[in-house]
């Protein structure tokens, strides 16, 4: 077998991806090239710290390439477009790169300029984002700044990447400024398109709860139509309006541009359609994507891409030896959510069941749904793990793709 | 689970009142459901968003966003609140006698 396999992205997904494979394989039996446009990986978990100083920003940056494994070949370079047709990605230098497996691994892209007036008057001053690195550094500086008045958390629409950040960053601006002693003087307003906290039933209950307790008020069902950043409004379709002072808005995502410019290849967003078991791209059963530029029904977080990669490099396996592919996803998906004060909840689930109480990986381990202390030291703990375990594409011991049954409690929804 | 009947034709509908079963559907339910939700007359840009919705959920297996109804069903997301103020993907899945979008996670 002398193989190419071309992994687009070189972020959480691809990067584990292309190392699980070349555990598998050496060399001889496939070439791996890994593409992306820039070689900065950032550790996004670390991104909902930085606005609270708790992280810095330089130490979630490092060298893409250094993250891969001896044998896989690096390329600088952005896309132009996917050829389906002749099985090559094109390169805006004009060069090319052919595959007989092609991984679509680029992620989500902000989209704030889709919303009228996001990007306008007041932008990066009373009008920020904490979901790139620029943005989380020009919002802690605000922060700082900040002595009082309306603080807006608002998710434009989904899906968004790690839909429990929005909360999270919630939760710490409580403890934020209960720490800098102004809690009294700050109205903190969680606003979302959802018609509760959170998308699952369970966990919009219990999340809901943890808003009321901390005095975070909750508006529902709000489509924002356009951010006036003079005026200090959010204001959605159906003329609402809710006043801030200043906004934390999770801007629209979409695919990568390329997709769109790749006939056949991405959905209406820019998203790439897989079944949602194998990660097989429908129409060409050499593509495959994986993370968040899949367009699956899963949350766009990291821990999915960790566990759709040990069903992707299984499949692409198969798929390369001519045989049927026998690894299903089942859309396991687990987040830890800070909540502040050292504590934080933790949450797993998949395509059809529910995040439950309970107990997680076993009926000994972390509390599920619960704040605790333990989930916080696991939430620190997993930056460690992201860069020595789940990226270079091991296993993390007790915890694989399918989701857990032990230790959960099945209350009905 | 529970029934409804439109156009003298008893329906399946779930407790929020989306068909469970859209070949049960016929276009003059649309507009006793239409009314239901507060909107009097079924014009034709209603019709545009509906029969959408229809073609969406039988490709797709799910109604659309309104998002995606924005960008793909030639009507505007601004003027899809307008023809159905109480919230486009639902009001108008509910109409187009298909199950509640899903929506993303």
């Amino acid at each position: 077998m002398d193989k190419s396999i071309v992994i687009l992205g070189s972020g959480t997904a691809g990067t584990l991806t292309a190392n699980r494979l070349r555990r598998t394989y050496d060399e001889r039996e496939c070439r791996i090239t890994v593409v992306d446009q820039n070689d900065d990986h950032v550790y996004q978990p670390g991104l909902l710290f930085v606005p609270f100083g708790l992280a810095e920003p330089h130490a979630l940056v490092r060298p893409r390439p250094r993250q891969l494994l001896d044998g896989i070949a690096y390329r600088s370079a952005e896309i132009d477009r996917v050829d389906l047709t002749a099985d090559r990605v094109h390169f805006t230098d004009g060069t090319s790169l052919g595959y007989d497996v092609l991984v679509v691994a680029t992620g989500a892209s902000l989209l704030p300029e889709e919303t009228e007036g996001l990007t306008g008057p007041g932008w990066g001053e009373k009008v920020h984002t904490f979901y790139d690195l620029p943005g989380a550094v020009a919002l802690h500086q605000a922060l700082e700044r900040f002595e009082g008045g309306r603080v807006v958390i608002d998710v434009v629409d989904l899906p968004i990447k790690c839909p429990v950040a929005p909360l999270e960053f919630a939760f710490l601006a409580d403890w934020y400024f209960q720490r800098r002693g102004i809690r009294d003087r700050v109205e903190l307003t969680y606003v979302t398109p959802l018609d509760g906290a959170f998308t699952k039933p369970v966990a919009a209950k219990a999340l809901g709860g943890l808003l009321k307790e901390k005095g975070i008020e909750l508006v529902t069902e709000f489509a924002l139509g356009e951010v006036d950043g003079t005026g200090g409004r959010l204001v959605s379709y159906d003329e609402r309006e809710v006043p801030f002072d200043l906004a934390v808005v999770v801007p629209l995502h979409g695919g990568a541009e390329y997709v769109d410019r790749s006939p056949g290849l991405g959905d209406e967003l820019g998203f790439v359609p897989v079944d949602r078991h194998t990660l097989q791209h429908p129409d060409h059963p050499h593509v495959f994507a994986i993370g968040d530029a899949a367009g699956l029904p899963a949350s766009k977080a990291g821990s999915v891409a960790h566990f759709e990669g040990e069903v992707l490099a299984h499949n692409i396996g198969r798929f390369l030896a001519g045989k049927p592919l026998d690894a299903s996803f089942d859309g396991h998906t687990n987040c830890f959510i800070e909540t502040g004060f050292h504590k934080a909840l933790l949450i797993d689930f998949n395509y059809d069941t529910e995040p439950l109480p309970g107990h997680f990986p076993g009926a000994l381990g972390l509390p599920l749904l619960k704040e605790s202390r333990a989930n916080h030291l696991g939430k620190l703990a997993f930056e460690w793990l992201y860069w020595h375990s789940l990226l270079p594409g091991r296993e993390l011991p007790g915890i694989g793709s399918a989701m857990p049954e032990h230790g959960k409690t099945h209350t009905p929804a | 689970m529970t029934t409804a009947t439109y156009a003298d034709t008893s329906v399946t509908v779930d407790d929020e009142g989306f068909f469970t079963d859209p070949g049960q559907w016929t276009e003059p339910m649309a507009e006793q459901i239409a009314r239901e939700q507060d909107i009097a007359t079924l014009t034709d840009r209603h019709w545009t968003v509906i029969h959408f919705m229809r073609a969406e959920y039988a490709a797709k297996g799910t109604g659309p966003t309104v998002r995606i109804l924005g960008k793909t069903s030639g009507v505007s997301v601004k003027e899809l609140y307008q023809l159905f103020p109480k919230g486009p993907a639902k009001t108008a899945a509910k109409i187009a006698g298909i199950p509640k979008p899903r929506g993303c996670i």
